[in-house]
């Protein structure tokens, strides 16, 4: 960490007004969460034969998955690319994945119906080799693991030199120092592993969660299925990693009154519109080459929320980050975030279950108020724990501060 | 439907790059079909209507919820189209001509039993299996319940007990394999017909025969045997007077839609080439770039870099 930037646990009073509102939120998730393991999935979501995927799957899992990008895309921006002027934003990306992976868990538990045999698919007796699925829960676990080894020196730091136990414990205060200080230095010395690790676990999982739903050719709509499914998956989810950082910098800096670091999400919005003008152009060419623009105006709700989430949500926000003046603008760089963000939204909800045809649909799918309100519980417990987090440990920096310090 | 049509034979074109690549037979991996293998060949023109198949089902199937007695004697049941669920493996349904209201035709419908399954393929932990014979069957000890197989299943087979709260089921037709195949015995549906609107056997001798019957009555039947190469083929198949898109079965491509996803995941870890190239040229940029960082700090004689944060 350069000098003049170091990252501090954040003092502010935990709960305010404000928290009251999101722990309300988090209690009425865990009513219907718990609610569906008393009671079945049936007495919760509107999931029938026809539609065995919908919003915990579409928004929890898919869009969880491809939010927390921004975790592999800036800690390959620093680390690998060795682009030290945005070393502020690799650990609140960091947190943000670890938080987002973990609740991606978290929400799978709620969706599967036997959710007592989810370590399956690591036994090797159960290994499905042809099932991408597969790929994806194993790729998902050891990124998950990836990503609290890198949270690890973050823990180390925070306690290093100040092990206070409580009480009888506090006879172990200096063993606990030596492993943590042990731990700190090993993983000194071996990060960059963990680091390339997480970038290749990440671009396995972001492109075959994409090829998840092309087994489905004859349900997916031809505006979204695709055999470049994988690709258009992981472009997109890259493309997402940068207004994910910049949308939580600007956010956190609301919450916790702290300067604005427009001096680094700036030039970290120059780089949006190659990474998304690169997903653009792929799903450009995959449309002309299979010519599935022919559905473009037949008004199904394919065809209505490709325009929303593609045309709307993914190209005018590549003008906006084009433009100096709004990368520069606070207002301006929220705004385009924040649209493409929900365009990624909309893009995985679409391909889960928007796009989804079955061939006999009996009525369509539409999510359940319990399906809506346990997201939405699962949402606002990792913005609690986000808050929680950075106001232990040392994630967000504090580098304005001490500038200006004498 | 054209549109579709032409979308996926453009699209074959990519998967096939993507095969080259990954060197395997498209949609043959993990499914060993023997050369004998078992078939249904459901003749839907002598079909009556009579749900004999249905009751026999239910009661062959002793895990499926008990009907009170004359259930299935309701033929009410054909006003509208009906579908499988978590407590019927095997439904009739009345299909009327649009064009010819005058005409109309019964069809049973049931698990297809692919040659490359769709459900097998998506199965993240190997619940579902198929038989080299052709059943298809499930294990439910295995199940995590992700539902993965129903969305992958193009007829839209299996169905899922939602309301059960701590063992719910993924459910569907077993062709009987366990409660009567194993014991030399035919299904239970195709025993109970009394106007034997199935016949069981090995799968190329029924080819053989929805041939001859087509080739004598050509007037009767529809020139084409549904199941036989629709996505790669099924294990039950189908003769009908009527178009096959009218009587609820969709048309499909030849090409077994595993045969999309299996080569792109066995092409992205030839034995495990890519990722590890991946991890070789990240490697190596973050080399180059610490090189040159370090000739620049040289020159500039700014002192050492902080390695991590």
């Amino acid at each position: 960490m350069s000098a003049g930037e170091r990252a501090a646990p954040v003092a502010t009073q935990f709960f305010t007004p404000g928290m009251l509102v999101l722990i309300a939120i988090m209690v009425g998730g865990v009513g219907w969460g718990l609610w569906r393991m008393i009671f079945s999935l049936a007495s919760v979501t509107n999931l029938n034969d026809q539609y065995p995927m919908g919003l915990w799957i579409g928004v929890d899992v898919a869009t969880g998955v491809a939010l927390a990008a921004g975790g592999f895309t800036t800690s390959a921006l620093v680390y690998i690319f060795q682009r030290e002027h945005f070393h502020a934003v690799v650990r609140p990306a960091l947190l943000t994945a670890m938080l987002g992976y973990t609740f991606v868990a978290i929400g799978l538990l709620f969706d599967l119906g036997r959710w007592y045999n989810i370590w399956h698919p690591t036994m090797p007796w159960m290994w499905q080799g042809n099932s991408v699925l597969f790929e994806v829960g194993m790729c998902v676990m050891l990124y998950l693991t990836v990503l609290y080894i890198e949270f690890v020196p973050i823990v180390c730091e925070r306690f290093m030199g100040r092990v206070r136990l409580p009480g009888v414990l506090a006879r172990f205060n200096d063993g606990v120092d030596i492993a943590l200080r042990l731990a700190d230095h090993v993983l000194g010395k071996v990060m960059f592993v963990f680091v390339i690790a997480g970038v290749v676990l990440s671009c396995l999982h972001q492109s075959s969660l994409g090829t998840l739903m092309v087994i489905a050719p004859y349900k997916l709509h031809p505006l979204y299925w695709s055999p470049l499914l994988p690709m258009l998956f992981l472009t997109s989810a890259i493309a997402v990693g940068f207004p994910v950082v910049i949308m939580e910098s600007m956010i956190s800096g609301r919450a916790f009154d702290r300067r604005s670091e427009m001096h680094i999400l700036t030039p970290l919005a120059t780089m949006a519109p190659y990474l998304l003008g690169a997903y653009i152009a792929v799903r450009f060419g995959d449309m002309l080459y299979r010519g599935s623009y022919v559905f473009l105006f037949e008004g199904s709700a394919a065809s209505i929320v490709f325009w929303i989430e593609f045309g709307l949500l993914t190209i005018v926000p590549f003008f906006l980050f084009m433009s100096s003046d709004v990368r520069r603008s606070p207002g301006g760089l929220f705004t385009a975030a924040l649209m493409y963000i929900v365009g990624v939204l909309l893009n995985r909800c679409a391909v889960i279950f928007i796009a989804y045809r079955p061939p006999y649909a009996e009525k369509a799918y539409v999510p359940a108020i319990g399906e809506f309100a346990l997201t939405i519980g699962l949402i606002a417990t990792i913005v609690f724990a986000y808050r929680l987090l950075v106001t232990l440990f040392p994630v967000l920096s504090t580098r304005e501060y001490e500038r200006n310090e004498p | 439907m054209t549109g579709d049509r032409r979308s996926f034979l453009r699209s074959m074109a990519g998967v096939g790059a993507l095969t080259v690549l990954g060197g395997e037979e498209a949609g043959a991996a993990g499914s060993d079909i023997a050369a004998d293998q078992l078939g249904v060949l459901v003749n839907c023109t002598v079909c009556v209507g009579c749900r004999v198949c249905e009751e026999a089902c239910n009661a062959a199937n002793e895990d499926l919820p008990r009907r009170p007695a004359g259930a299935f004697n309701d033929t009410s049941v054909f006003d509208h189209k009906r579908r499988m669920d978590s407590s019927t493996y095997t439904v009739v349904n009345l299909h009327h001509d649009p064009a010819d209201p005058g005409t109309s035709t019964y069809a049973k419908i049931q698990c297809m039993h692919c040659l490359y399954p769709a459900c097998v393929s998506a199965c993240i932990v190997g619940a579902l299996s198929r038989e080299p014979d052709g059943p298809v069957v499930y294990d439910a000890a295995k199940c995590i319940g992700c539902r993965y197989c129903m969305a992958a299943c193009p007829f839209q087979v299996p169905a899922y007990e939602y309301d059960n709260t701590l063992t719910p089921e993924v459910r569907k037709c077993t062709f009987c394999f366990e409660a009567r195949l194993s014991k030399g015995e035919m299904p239970a549906c195709v025993q109970s017909c009394p106007m034997q609107v199935m016949t069981f056997g090995r799968r190329t001798e029924l080819l053989r025969l929805a041939r001859k019957k087509m080739r004598k009555h050509p007037d009767r039947y529809v020139s084409h045997i549904y199941g036989e190469t629709e996505v790669g083929g099924t294990s039950w198949m189908y003769l009908s007077g009527m178009s096959f898109e009218k009587i609820g079965l969709p048309k499909f491509g030849y090409h077994p839609v595993p045969g999309y996803t299996e080569p792109i995941q066995h092409a992205l870890f030839k034995w495990f080439l890519p990722p590890l190239a991946l991890c070789g040229s990240l490697g190596g940029v973050a080399w180059l770039m610490n090189s040159r960082k370090k000739r620049i700090n040289a020159k500039s004689g700014e002192g050492k870099n902080d390695e991590r944060g």
